[in-house]
């Protein structure tokens, strides 16, 4: 806990700093695809957690996010003006933040209660069959949601209040990369990594593998759930085919090209598949020229996945960390490479 | 550990920084750039690429006769992939990076309702062709429609079943996840009863997910109803009319604009044959701002052109009209000149934005016969 706090002050303070003083005068575009990217980061390094350190396939990481966003969006649409009200002596923009973290962290615990629900079951199960059972956790959520009609329905929930700002949304990036940078280096994670490699051995070291499993997916869950409010929040609208399956899968792409176990290879490839697509508009409009109708991610995604899956099948950063150390030390090397010729 | 924070804190802090300082194309004194995002891509892929060829068509034609304000028509597409949460980064991009005048977009209420707020708090005129979601237009400033809603959709259907077709008991089979089709539903349902007719059966089904309907269709046909109301998309209602006639169900079908494709009417041409849709306009209408518009579409993607394709097409030109009577690219001004526009003759019908920036205009509906819609009748508001 301790280690957490200064960092994230000193986080606080510098995006608090960025927002103040750097934003205003960067193109709102860019803004907006700075926090798609913010979201996709949360996304990617908390599924991680499950896929990459614990080694367990899962496939309803959209279903936690659309837990998260309708549980905090629920709240906000129908008592803002309570909630407004109690916190009528706060100056506006504390009112709204207090509001907006008490709602995001009511979706991040009804996400992890759902992750506990789904995983005490389903987390005696391996490989595929863990797949399947939380690709149809996520399906069974977006149908469920489909039918409370207080939340919209399938017609979706529309004019949900603007809380989500710069601040928050990355502060929750930098609390996320952080708590679970930690929690993996822990005897936690080193359990985790233990029961990736072979369950059986883990188990017999007496590693109670299914509490390791369980928390990590609880916790996967919870961040999730955060994410998901935060994105509600700032979409204004969410509706339940946002986060069907395709979503899920995406955010399994993100993990697998960063590499299984590495959150700076989650964090760097959430960032690149968000910014891709927005580079692409200038391939269509040439693809057209040749009569060519269609996406060229379609192309550009599968490419990548194969080129890596045949290089380098673990993803980019398998089990490595982007350091500062590590940087420095590739220069040294570069260095005495250059002395000794 | 607070070394890696500073590192992660400054890499964001530069990058911002070197995003502020990256430049964006100043508006060209030539051009006014009108922006759209759609589904070029992604599970509504088809009424994407339609809405964007009438767009496109539009926009040739308007520069062809010289343009608006003497200046000429760009058109800038985003892509959102049918994807909810593309959406913002499309407009976004459309407003401040393109330095788009007007934003046209999207054919999904959904997608337009994540569109929608962000053109109201840049303070730019959004048109959609064809969100019939009520909630899209709700309270907005900056927000209109060149079609009607599927309030007057459902009603007109209803009525359609209840006074021309002399149905009293009617089935409604709805897709429970998607909007579009609850909103019919709803609309339908409730003016059916209030006509003195009867709701025999409503059954819902996953849209886009669903391929067995027989369980449905079956609770169906034990209430024998007159009608069967679907107010889903075309993508379904091909499985689901097949498995209706296989499960006994002989009555007409009825279903809303959704329908509106090529593929459904050759591919289920014997099972939908008689079923009746309400779509935006119908090729058969022998007004000269139809026949001309199928003419030149054919000509240009040797196709006949869809509802969506002359929704996107309207859209273009109520905008351009618009730009001309406010005689200038002020954002204000074409917000009122939009808020303005009365009988503006478009291909689906004589257009007038009403106080709720809707469209009032008349609707149309077809029968299918032998795979092909036929002009039946058109409705007035």
């Amino acid at each position: 806990m301790k280690s957490l706090l200064l960092p994230t002050l000193i986080a606080a303070g510098g995006i608090y700093l960025i927002e103040r003083f750097c934003l205003p005068s960067v193109n709102p575009y860019y803004v907006t695809v700075m926090y798609a990217a913010g979201f996709n980061i949360i996304m990617a390094v908390s599924l991680n957690v499950i896929n990459g350190f614990t080694g367990h396939f899962s496939l309803g990481h959209a279903g936690f996010m659309a837990v998260g966003a309708y549980a905090s969006a629920g709240i906000t649409c129908k008592h803002i003006e309570a909630l407004r009200g109690a916190l009528i002596f706060c100056p506006e923009p504390v009112a709204n933040s207090l509001i907006l973290l008490s709602v995001l962290l009511v979706g991040g615990v009804c996400a992890a209660m759902a992750g506990l629900i789904v995983g005490l079951p389903t987390l005696r199960l391996k490989g595929d069959y863990l797949a399947i059972a939380t690709l149809g956790f996520g399906e069974i959520i977006r149908i469920i949601i489909n039918n409370i009609g207080s939340l919209g329905g399938g017609r979706g929930l529309p004019n949900i209040p603007p809380l989500t700002n710069f601040f928050w949304t990355f502060l929750c990036v930098v609390v996320t990369i952080l708590t679970l940078r930690n929690y993996t280096r822990s005897s936690h994670g080193k359990a985790l990594l233990a029961i990736r490699e072979d369950e059986l051995a883990a188990e017999m070291v007496g590693i109670n593998t299914t509490r390791y499993k369980v928390v990590a997916f609880v916790m996967g869950a919870f961040f999730a759930g955060i994410a998901g409010g935060l994105f509600a929040h700032y979409n204004n609208f969410i509706s339940p085919n946002g986060f069907d399956f395709i979503q899920s899968v995406i955010f399994v792409v993100m993990v697998v090209l960063g590499g299984m176990g590495s959150i700076t290879g989650s964090v760097l490839a959430a960032v690149f598949l968000t910014a891709l697509p927005q580079f692409l508009s200038p391939l269509t409009r040439l693809m057209e020229t040749w009569h060519l109708a269609g996406d060229p991610k379609n192309v550009i995604y599968p490419l990548l996945l194969i080129v890596m899956m045949l290089t380098r099948p673990k993803g980019l950063l398998a089990d490595k960390e982007l350091s500062w150390a590590g940087v420095q030390s590739v220069f040294l090397r570069l260095r005495r490479g250059h002395a000794a010729s | 550990m607070q070394r890696h924070v500073c590192w992660i804190i400054g890499l964001v802090g530069l990058s911002s920084l070197g995003l502020g300082c990256a430049r964006t194309d100043g508006p060209a004194g030539s051009e006014i750039v009108i922006g759209e995002f759609g589904s070029l891509s992604g599970s509504e892929a088809t009424f994407g690429v339609s809405t964007k060829e009438g767009i496109d068509l539009a926009a040739s034609e308007i520069n062809a006769a010289g343009g608006v304000l003497g200046k000429r028509i760009v058109v800038k597409v985003e892509n959102d992939e049918s994807l909810e949460d593309r959406v913002a980064a499309a407009v976004q991009k459309l407003i401040n990076y393109h330095n788009a005048v007007v934003v046209i977009g999207e054919v999904a209420s959904g997608r337009s309702m994540v569109g929608g707020p962000i053109c109201e708090n840049a303070g730019v005129p959004m048109v959609t062709p064809s969100s019939t979601n009520p909630k899209v237009t709700e309270r907005k400033k900056w927000v209109f429609r060149v079609c009607w809603t599927d309030d007057f959709q459902g009603e007109a259907m209803a009525r359609f079943a209840y006074e021309t077709l002399g149905a009293r008991k009617s089935a409604v089979f709805t897709a429970i996840n998607q909007a579009y089709s609850q909103g019919l539903a709803e609309y339908y349902e409730k003016t059916f009863k209030d006509l003195g007719g009867n709701v025999v059966a409503t059954e819902s089904y996953q849209g886009g997910k669903d391929r067995d309907f027989k369980a449905q269709l079956t609770n169906i046909k034990s209430m024998a109803p007159d009608v069967l109301f679907i107010p889903g998309y075309y993508t379904d209602v091909g499985a689901i009319a097949t498995q209706a006639r296989q499960v006994g169900i002989s009555v007409p079908l009825l279903g809303g604009d959704g329908w509106e494709a090529e593929e459904l009417f050759t591919q289920a041409k014997d099972v939908i044959e008689g079923s009746y849709y309400s779509t935006h306009y119908s090729s058969d209408e022998e007004r000269p701002e139809v026949s001309n518009f199928v003419t030149a579409y054919k000509a240009k993607f040797s196709k006949t052109p869809d509802a969506m394709s002359a929704l996107g097409y309207d859209a273009m030109k109520v905008v351009a009209d618009a730009i001309r009577r406010a005689g200038s690219v002020d954002q204000e001004a074409i917000r009122a000149a939009l808020e303005g526009t009365k009988e503006f003759p478009g291909v689906t019908g004589s257009i007038t934005i009403d106080e709720n920036h809707n469209a009032r205009k008349p609707l149309v509906v077809q029968q299918l016969k032998g795979g092909k819609p036929t002009f039946v009748k058109s409705v007035q508001m």
